[in-house]
């Protein structure tokens, strides 16, 4: 397979560095824009590549960037292009290793996207705990203003845009767009309620388009290359390739570029080598903390948006994490709702109080002092905090999303600690202890 | 600090020339003050390790925002600490894959190496023990940071060779 998204990217995991990254046909998309393409001719591409959000939700990357008001019917200011760097779903580790490897691929896809719906000014919010990728974006940065790829006159295009790098000052929330629009205003990150959408109303009111890093690194091989290759990449109904990873006890957990569309069997026992000596697979979240289990019933899925969705669960960030059968699936969908619980913005009820409730009814399962209708409440909780409209944003339902399924699949799991009094699966909580 | 106190908080004398030119050089990027705010309190965080409420006053003021206002912001970020803090801290993963890998076992073992529970600061002020959302190095796991320093694939040993001079008797304040 060709590889794209991590062509600069060795074993050594150094940054590449301007001078390297231009060899290898750096800033050739960039320079390519500048000079042949209008901005509508670059969404035109992007659209066409079918290209679609990385960073969970897999919204077309086009159809988002045509909200954005341009020319006439945009009103006199900035607009913002903001990189959403703050990595932080449970399980997902793949925008790490793309900022600090390859930080000018990042830079290079937000210049051609700022030139794209005509902003002038660009953030990356990433969390400030990734003080590697912050420093090697700082350099990075320099080393392009210095080079003329950022500030006044870009290449001598007329276009201008500047770059700064706002370290988080965290919580997982602030992964929502709204919700990072607001910390980048200064304030706490709650959600907004839409519309308006950022497209016309987003950081300080001005058009704010926020895009996964991901997403972003993919734009500078769309345009260098054109929309048609992008699509020959996938091998599924999906264009070009995506980053996938697994994580939990198998043989060799990390993360690799594969073709859209993977099986998620090659992902797991050819790339991530199986499971750990004397451990059975049953069942794993294919994207991330907030969607639904899979079981071994689904390895032959390929990793495609509307397959992972048709069997019932989302493809995420496409970080997988595997559950073996020795880990109690009540004791992870627990650390789950606990962490969710924890970083429940507040604005709402049914999260703020929702999920700290759903986390008590586990606690008391796992702990050996379930009862039978706690599956009941369960099962309400699902309903109802997992209802879309029931909550000012998508945290609590993505929440409900492993428990959901878990349900579903492992019943037995419950009901055993429920009828036994105990966790059945205690050795492996007192692992390492 | 009492309520008078904090009216007549005079932001120069709190706040050092060097943390004011950091804090005017954002005010330049934000169409109004308090949309310097994270900026701010980072910046100060940066130099005293900690937001005190005399910071917090001072920064409030420096901002045109209300003490109130603030604290709202200061006190929802993980890592705008609004007590003090060891010289460094431990930010300990305890998300889902790190948790599937063992790291209850290894939390246990820092706590009872460096003798302090979430929350806490070691007697001696060199670390105080908080758990981050997942820290994004889940192929890596467990994992956490000391500083600036990501810290991967831990196990008893690595903790031990962490915290050398550290034993059970070392209490905590919190």
């Amino acid at each position: 397979m060709e590889k794209v998204l991590t062509r600069n990217i060795g074993a050594d995991l150094q940054p590449t560095d301007l001078k390297a990254y231009e060899a290898n046909g750096g800033y050739q998309g960039l320079r390519k824009a500048l000079a042949e393409l209008s901005p509508k001719d670059c969404l035109d591409v992007i659209s066409g590549a079918n290209l679609r959000g990385r960073g969970g939700a897999g919204f077309p990357t086009g159809m988002k960037w045509s909200f954005v008001p341009m020319g006439d019917k945009c009103t006199p200011g900035h607009k913002y292009l903001v990189c959403n760097a703050d990595e932080m779903e449970p399980g997902a580790f793949k925008d790490r290793l793309l900022m600090e490897c390859d930080p000018h691929q990042l830079i290079e896809g937000m210049i051609l996207s700022a030139y794209t719906i005509d902003a002038d000014i660009s953030y990356i919010f990433i969390r400030g705990e990734y003080v590697v990728a912050i420093q090697r974006l700082r350099d990075a940065l320099a080393e392009c203003y210095a080079a003329g790829y950022l500030g006044d006159n870009i290449l001598g295009s007329g276009f201008s845009l500047n770059m700064y790098i706002h370290p988080s000052a965290g919580r997982y929330i602030c992964g929502e767009e709204t919700a990072l629009i607001n910390a980048l205003e200064g304030k706490r990150a709650n959600p907004r309620a839409k519309p308006p959408f950022p497209q016309v109303s987003g950081l300080w009111g001005r058009p704010t388009i926020v895009n996964n890093v991901e997403t972003l690194c993919n734009i500078p091989h769309i345009i260098d290359r054109g929309a048609d290759w992008f699509k020959t990449l996938g091998v599924g109904e999906d264009s070009g390739t995506k980053m996938f990873g697994v994580s939990g006890r198998v043989k060799n957990p990390g993360c690799w570029e594969l073709p859209m569309g993977t099986p998620i069997r090659h992902i797991l026992e050819d790339r991530a080598g199986g499971m750990q000596d004397g451990l059975q697979l049953k069942g794993f979240l294919p994207g991330g903390g907030s969607t639904d289990f899979l079981t071994p019933d689904h390895l032959d899925l390929a990793m495609d948006y509307n397959v992972i969705g048709k069997a019932g669960s989302r493809m995420g960030t496409g970080t997988m994490i595997i559950l073996d059968d020795q880990t109690c699936p009540v004791g992870m969908v627990l650390n789950l709702i606990r962490f969710f619980a924890h970083e429940s913005c507040g604005f709402c009820t049914p999260c703020r109080d929702g999920l700290p409730w759903t986390r008590q009814v586990l606690e008391d399962i796992e702990s050996g002092r379930g009862r039978a209708e706690d599956l009941d409440t369960l099962a309400y909780q699902v309903s109802y905090i997992g209802a879309m409209g029931n909550t000012h944003c998508a945290l609590a339902p993505g929440a409900m999303e492993p428990l959901q399924s878990a349900l579903k699949y492992f019943r037995d799991d419950f009901d055993r600690h429920i009828s036994g009094g105990s966790c059945p699966y205690h050795s492996h909580t007192r692992q390492g202890a | 600090m009492n309520d008078a106190q904090m009216i007549q908080t005079d932001v120069s004398s709190v706040l050092s020339p060097e943390e004011l030119s950091e804090i005017d050089a954002e005010l330049a990027h934000v169409p109004y003050k308090s949309g310097a705010a994270i900026d701010a309190l980072k910046i100060v965080q940066a130099k005293r390790g900690w937001i005190s409420d005399q910071s917090l006053q001072a920064i409030a003021k420096y901002l045109d925002m209300s003490a109130e206002e603030l604290e709202g912001i200061a006190t929802f970020y993980n890592l705008i600490y609004r007590r003090p803090v060891g010289k460094k801290v431990i930010l300990f993963c305890d998300s889902v894959s790190c948790w599937i890998c063992g790291c209850d076992g290894i939390k246990q073992k820092i706590t009872d190496v460096l003798g302090v529970d979430y929350g806490e600061t070691t007697q001696d002020d060199a670390y105080t023990l908080i758990p981050v959302p997942c820290l994004g190095a889940c192929d890596r796991a467990p994992v956490m940071m000391v500083g600036d320093d990501l810290h991967t694939h831990l196990d008893e040993a690595k903790i031990d060779a962490l915290f050398p001079d550290k034993n059970k008797k070392a209490g905590g304040n919190s």
